[in-house]
């Protein structure tokens, strides 16, 4: 037997998105969509039996702690996937099966749809909403099986599913680089970041101090949400507007209406 | 005595039962669409493994080859064989894929890169494959009859001690060979 051992750098991916720049056109939940395999919605779902990975929610400053009487109305869009909380992370805590864990290598917050038994106990842990049951077995139009993405296994009805940053792409980066002789994959690009039409969401290695995660970290206007719950998510926010970040500590008042689904 | 002797003629028959007359129902052979020598192959070719079975630049995995590979050579009969004779009308001349069952074709969510186990983990193809390489006939494909899938996957033995390469690729088999090489993988390294 070979020797061999591959040492791979310990990454901790994560994501900046910019709330100022959002403009809520959902180009992020289809090319989310498109590269995980999700199936068109079932005949009978609604806004919270629907599958998504990434949605985008509607900020208003009338919810906000951070509003006054008087002040003018304002609001914003923001994609919200999963934060990839890093501390204590809730669904893994909760999960029975120990179908969901940390990667040891990436960061990333992994969900095991084979070993999930449909609980849905993470759901309910986790602050973001961040997580979709399957309530039916997801079903293409004829025809549009070929549209499908080879590198992600369709998952069947009875499971949970969330956001895993496109561990397929960083797959693909992974066997490149080896490829190229390299022992890491480095950089990749999920697919929302991807689409993103005003660039608003950028994507790197916390652990490298020169990714653009890092340096979009140094602003004092970048923020968690609910940084209070003391998750430590790799995924934070950036904005200029004081009722936002304000919002963010605290928390919506009233559940934040969805405008785009998947 | 009497009761032990009853007790081990009912463990026998039951072990005879699941390990020998189970597999029979569970798997159905099937035949390939092709005799394959890969011992002629890599002597009288001269070729290595990855002469046919290559890695796309982009790190995947070709796996079987296509026909045109085979036609390079084969455009016209080499040799007298009878197979080689089907190849050339049946599907070098019409230009039809051979249809090849894939022994170890994993499940849709089991991913596997060739590129970072030969080129970064250093494993010759040997070692999971066993002599396959240097086999004179391929052996018939047995398809699980309720998943569909090769049972080469599981491998041919019950007894899962002493397994030899090529004979298993489970997820335990790969399990137990990270474990001992200490490589991480997590879970959607294979999974997806």
């Amino acid at each position: 037997m070979s020797t061999t051992r591959v040492t791979r750098k310990p990454r901790r991916y994560g994501m900046v998105i910019d709330i100022d720049r959002c403009t809520g056109c959902g180009a992020c939940v289809i090319a989310c969509a498109a590269e995980n395999n999700l199936a068109p919605a079932h005949s009978k779902a609604t806004e919270r039996t629907g599958v998504t990975l990434v949605r985008v929610v509607t900020l208003s400053s009338a919810e906000s702690p951070g509003t006054g009487f008087g002040q003018p109305r304002m609001a914003a869009y923001m994609p919200l996937m999963c934060m990839q909380c890093e501390h204590e992370t809730p669904c893994v805590s909760v999960c029975p099966q120990q179908a969901v864990e940390v990667d040891k290598l990436s960061g990333i917050v992994e969900q095991m749809p084979q070993r999930c038994l449909g609980c849905r106990y993470c759901m309910t842990a986790c602050p973001y909403h961040a997580r979709s049951f399957n309530w039916a077995d997801p079903q293409w139009p004829a025809g549009m099986e070929a549209t499908l993405n080879p590198a992600v296994a369709p998952r069947m009805r009875g499971v949970v599913e969330k956001c895993d940053f496109c561990q397929s792409r960083l797959n693909a980066a992974q066997d490149e680089a080896a490829m190229n002789g390299q022992s890491d994959p480095g950089a990749y690009t999920p697919a929302c970041v991807e689409a993103c039409a005003t660039n608003a969401i950028v994507f790197g290695d916390w652990n490298d101090p020169e990714s653009p995660v890092s340096q979009a970290a140094a602003s004092v206007e970048t923020f968690a949400w609910l940084e209070k719950l003391g998750t430590q998510p790799k995924v934070r926010f950036h904005s200029r507007q004081p009722w936002i970040r304000a919002m963010a500590a605290r928390g919506g008042a009233a559940p934040a209406k969805e405008v785009a689904h998947g | 005595m009497r009761f032990t002797l009853f007790f081990a003629a009912g463990v026998a028959g039951a072990l005879a039962a699941g390990w020998l007359l189970f597999p029979r129902a569970l798997y159905q052979a099937e035949t390939q669409p092709l005799q394959f020598n890969h011992k002629m192959h890599k002597d009288k070719a001269g070729t290595e493994c990855s002469g046919c079975h290559e890695l796309l630049p982009d790190g995947q995995f070709a796996g079987i080859p296509k026909l045109e590979s085979c036609a390079m050579c084969h455009a016209e009969p080499q040799g007298s064989t009878q197979t080689e004779k089907q190849l050339v009308e049946n599907y070098v001349k019409p230009q039809r894929e051979i249809p090849w069952k894939v022994y170890l074709r994993q499940p849709a969510n089991v991913r596997f890169s060739h590129a970072v186990h030969t080129r970064q983990g250093g494993l010759k193809c040997e070692q999971c494959h066993g002599g396959h390489g240097d086999s004179e006939r391929i052996e018939p494909f047995y398809r699980n009859r309720i998943s569909g899938e090769s049972r080469n996957v599981w491998g041919p033995r019950m007894v899962r001690a002493g397994l030899r390469p090529g004979e298993a690729m489970k997820m335990g088999d790969c399990e137990s060979c990270h474990a001992g090489h200490n490589v991480l993988a997590g879970c959607l390294g294979c999974h997806q």
